[in-house]
């Protein structure tokens, strides 16, 4: 067909396909659609607007499987973020996306902006963003590229959010060699509506004016969208210029007369410019509207001179936002964004044909369906693995009978080639609260403003969640007092994932629930990040397609729908021996809670001495049996002390998790709970310890008798477990309430008190009446507090 | 009484400053856009904490030239109560109705943390409640927060009794671990930490009531 004049191009096709990121058969539907060639500006529109990044081209039959519908949920995926409905009038949007490549190349900015991204897709729907979120995953902290990676993308996180004025109240951060070259940073923002309507994107109203607002378009961030969905090398540093610049100081201003803006209630479309900038902005309102937008390239604010129709629709430059207004108010509107010292100007026209219409000196420079661009995108179809990959299975043949024998004294480690070599239980508990994914993260939350806007009830490192009052900041209310929160937690158990993606994926759900639940909160809703590899490669697809399986499983038996996310693939470094290395599958789940009474939230440290301490869920194994809820095997211990990352992950038992997590939230409620802490990575003896440290106080430990191995005691995770405390006067009816509750739900999970808290500043732990750990909390706050900047600080 | 809380686009602390003295205290508060020249009726001057106007050049730079702080200026004069939080208290050094300046922190990364304060003087009213050596908690959030100054006007303070706070572990390498500081007359309050985070016994006590409340005393 390319012999027809129509067909005949004025550019190298195979030059200008590769550069952006299109294949032939991408080519090939392009001019079928068109019924002739596109230009070289319309190729760039299709290649970022086709891109992973903006269209899911290999995920979206994933996502069609998740659970997206609830009673509570008022917009789900589809718009820039989602919103559910808190009661009270009060409406919560949230949304987590990734900045992962940017960062790579760029840590201080590419954090920067992905900040800055996930802000405006919270206050594009008419919400003031109150709360940001982040999950980092980095390499080993031993190698100097990774720690200036660490400290870049932290520093950037501070930057943006602390001069935006969001408190950052939460995240979590994992170390392992598959991210070294490749960290994730996955910002997650939260918003209390401020406007009666939510804001939507779609564009109305035939001959409407068309209002840029915000920042001026520059040549950064050119083409990032197709960047970001291609793999990392050596090279992508020369992609530097693909990286943008945040102007944070511009976003306070632009969240301030956005907000306002809406308020006036003139303006009924907008949509935030983020990856592939005005193309995209132009395309979604266009399609979502099933209308059309002309766009004049003339009257766009810009930063430069001389800038082509190319790169005015694919600069990524941020703090820019499109508005369809209603005419005759445009400069009523225009006025409250120059109040802020922000650019604005009327750059086109909502029109009648469902396509994107592009000027440029008096020429139409493109012309597309908007359909093509943003809805009907192509779809690549993967083949997905009927079973799992051989190398996964291998793993799962690995059991804790691989392991040398334990005795009272300690363990033999697998990394020490001498036999003799005992390490004790009190080494490897220090061990553990050494490593950098299981330590304390204060030197990084530390660096984030988490107080400002005053309604943080519990800060970074205080509980399994933050959480936030719900006190609106504009309006009579701002100073009236509130006792209803929001809790918020990202988690993704990464090791698990590499090792059984599908229960991975249910763990991530599971283990956010719980964290909500260990604080008081009802879970209401999920927002996901799904970091993985290429899903060109058969077990990359399988990882991806496994792990949302998990999610949708577990997000739909807990009943916490997903409101949107995003999606992050070909995260993957080519090293210089030419193979290729795939990051751990890192599905991050972004989950929201409501807390009625804030006087009712609780935290993970003790409270007092002579209180009882008991765990909830699965029980400890008794003679014989082995409960595959909870295991050894792909554990942060296996890791840690023997260097093993094997084994299958732990059974999820959804019912288990329900039933034990309804049962904390309904105590907490009841006051009967005085603390509440999770076991996750490093079992029972760490989540004890992370007790003490938080607390300052010390335990009196004694486990009753089991045939177990002692490591699997102390260290083995999973079973949906929960360590809490009891004030010894409330006893009784803490009985009680477990009893009636197991009566009803037919002993769903199990309550053991394992003893009590003590002022000894001691751990103490035994099993059966023998000493295993004896450490002091001082050294245990040590250990933890030390183990990031005794690295960081080298 | 009605306190002023200034309104910089890159403020970000003014609404936190309103939830304290009018949510917390009670006081009428209203804001003050940077652009306005117009304090009558006002009792008291906040300046919040924030980014003034971006603070990309120096902290403060910017913001001196605001006009709304042109009328500070005679406002001080005449005897009117200024209290400059963090970024308030950088901008009140640039316009040199306060001594010294703030420099990046030791460490240069930002820190957000609760302190331990010593209260230094209890000489002018925003302190006068307690007794000098108090110990107040009180929450910094600050990338430039260490004060420095030469060792002329560090003897002046010192003569005059003008250091008003000093951190007990000092946490930014801040001169003789200098937090606040009041101008001689006594009526201008600079500070680094947050007294409006700290009215609050929800979000983290309420050693920052007492400095609030000095606002409207005599």
């Amino acid at each position: 067909m390319t012999k027809s004049p129509a067909f005949a191009v004025d550019y190298d096709l195979s030059a200008a396909l590769r550069r952006e990121g299109l294949t032939s058969d991408d080519y090939r539907e392009i001019c079928k659609r068109l019924n002739r060639a596109p230009n070289r500006t319309e190729l760039g529109m299709f290649g970022v607007m086709w891109s992973e990044h903006c269209c899911y081209r290999n995920s979206r039959p994933l996502l069609k499987q998740f659970p997206t519908k609830g009673p509570n949920i008022l917009v789900g995926p589809g718009e820039n973020a989602g919103v559910v409905d808190l009661g009270h009038g009060q409406r919560l949007v949230f949304k987590i996306e990734s900045h992962n490549h940017p960062s790579a190349i760029e840590p201080f900015q590419g954090a920067a902006t992905g900040v800055g991204g996930i802000l405006r897709d919270i206050f594009t729907m008419g919400a003031r963003p109150i709360a940001l979120l982040n999950s980092l995953r980095f390499g080993p902290l031993n190698e100097d590229k990774n720690i200036s990676l660490l400290q870049g993308v932290v520093a950037g996180i501070a930057h943006y959010g602390n001069c935006v004025g969001v408190p950052t109240i939460g995240g979590e951060v994992g170390f392992n060699n598959s991210y070294s070259g490749n960290p994730l940073v996955n910002a997650m923002g939260l918003g209390l509506m401020e406007t009666n309507e939510i804001v939507c994107s779609g564009a109305k109203g035939i001959h409407y004016p068309v209002i840029y607002v915000g920042s001026t378009t520059g040549r950064d961030g050119m083409g990032g969208a197709s960047f970001a969905s291609s793999e990392l090398s050596s090279s992508s540093l020369d992609d530097r210029p693909a990286v943008q610049v945040g102007d944070p100081f511009l976003e306070k201003g632009l969240i301030e007369a956005c907000l306002d803006a809406f308020k006036s209630g003139h303006v009924v479309a907008a949509q935030d410019m983020g990856a592939a900038g005005l193309t995209c902005s132009c395309s979604e309102m266009a399609a979502k509207g099933e209308l059309g937008i002309e766009l004049n390239l003339d009257l766009v604010p810009a930063r430069e001179e001389g800038m082509t129709p190319y790169e005015f629709l694919l600069s990524e430059s941020q703090e820019r936002m499109l508005f369809v207004v209603k005419p005759g108010f445009e400069n009523d509107i225009m006025n409250r964004f120059l109040k802020w010292g922000l650019s604005v100007g009327v750059v086109g026209k909502v029109i009648k044909d469902n396509i994107v219409r592009v000027l440029h000196k008096g020429e139409v420079v493109a012309e597309l369906p908007a359909n093509a661009l943003a809805e009907n995108t192509p779809i690549n179809s993967h083949h997905l693995l009927s079973d799992p990959p051989k190398e996964i299975l291998d793993h799962w043949r690995w059991d804790e009978s691989n392991l040398p024998s334990s005795s009272f004294e300690g363990i033999q480690s697998l990394k020490e080639s001498s036999t003799d070599i005992i390490i004790s239980w009190n080494e490897i508990v220090l061990r553990l609260l050494d490593d950098p994914s299981i330590s304390s993260k204060s030197w990084i939350y530390r660096q984030y403003d988490y107080q400002i806007q005053g309604n943080t009830i519990i800060p970074p490192g205080g509980a399994d969640a933050a959480v936030i009052r719900l006190r609106p900041q504009e309006g009579e209310e701002a100073i009236l007092d509130s006792n209803r929160g929001v809790a918020a937690v990202v988690d993704c158990p990464n090791r698990w994932v590499s090792l059984d993606p599908e229960r991975g994926g249910m763990a991530a759900v599971v283990e956010a629930s719980r964290n909500l639940s260990c604080v008081g909160a009802e879970p209401l809703a999920v927002t996901d990040n799904l970091n993985f590899s290429s899903p060109e490669d058969s077990i990359g697809y399988w990882q991806l397609a496994s792990a949302c399986q998990g999610i949708s499983r577990a997000c739909t038996q807990l009943n916490t729908p997903v409101t949107g996310g995003n999606v992050s693939l070909y995260n993957e470094t080519r090293l210089s021996n030419g193979s290729v290395q795939p990051i751990d599958g890192t599905p991050v789940i972004g989950m929201v809670g409501l807390i009625q009474d804030l006087n009712k939230t609780i935290r993970q440290g003790w409270i007092q001495s002579g209180s009882s301490i008991w765990i909830l869920g699965a029980s400890f194994d008794g003679k014989d049996t082995v409960d595959n809820r909870m295991s050894l095997s792909a554990s942060s211990y296996l890791e840690v002390i023997h260097g093993l990352v094997t084994g299958r992950p732990p059974e999820i038992d959804l019912e288990l998790e329900i039933k034990t997590q309804s049962f904390l939230r309904s105590a907490i409620k009841r006051d009967l709970i005085e603390s509440a802490h999770d076991v996750s990575d490093g079992g029972l003896a760490i989540s004890i310890a992370e007790c003490c440290i938080s607390s300052g106080l010390g335990v009196d430990l004694d486990i009753p008798f089991n045939d177990a191995r002692l490591d699997r005691i102390l260290f083995s995770e999973g079973g949906a477990r929960i360590i809490v405390s009891i004030d010894v006067n409330k006893i009784d009816s803490w009985e009680k309430s477990l009893k009636e509750f197991n009566m009803i739900n037919m002993n769903s999970f199990s309550a053991i008190n394992l003893g009590t808290v003590s002022d000894s500043g001691k751990l103490l732990m035994k099993i059966n009446g023998h000493e295993l750990i004896n450490l002091n909390v001082s050294q245990l706050i040590d250990t933890f507090e030390q183990a990031i900047p005794r690295r960081v600080n080298a | 009484m009605t306190i002023g809380v200034v309104v910089f686009p890159g403020s970000n602390c003014d609404r936190d400053v309103r939830w304290a003295t009018e949510g917390k205290l009670g006081f009428p508060t209203k804001f003050l856009w940077h652009e306005s020249r117009d304090l009558s009726g006002l009792d008291a001057i906040v300046l919040p904490g924030g980014f003034s106007y971006g603070d990309y050049l120096r902290c403060g730079a910017i913001a001196r030239f605001a006009p709304v702080l042109q009328s500070l200026i005679d406002f001080v004069d005449k005897g009117g109560k200024v209290l400059g939080i963090c970024n308030g208290f950088q901008v009140l050094t640039e316009l040199g109705l306060l001594p010294g300046a703030l420099t990046r922190n030791a460490d240069l990364r930002f820190i957000c943390q609760s302190v331990s304060l010593q209260v230094a003087s209890n000489r002018t009213t925003w302190l006068s409640d307690h007794k000098r050596g108090d110990l107040l908690t009180l929450p910094i959030a600050h990338g430039e927060g260490r004060y420095q100054c030469s060792d002329d006007t560090l003897h002046k303070l010192e003569d005059h009794d003008s250091i008003a706070l000093k951190y007990k572990n000092n946490p930014n390498g801040s001169l003789a671990d200098i937090a606040g500081i009041t101008n001689t007359k006594g009526n201008v309050l600079g500070l680094m930490p947050h007294p409006e985070r700290a009215c609050d016994q929800l979000t983290g006590g309420i050693d920052g009531q007492g400095i609030l409340q000095a606002l409207i005393s005599t």
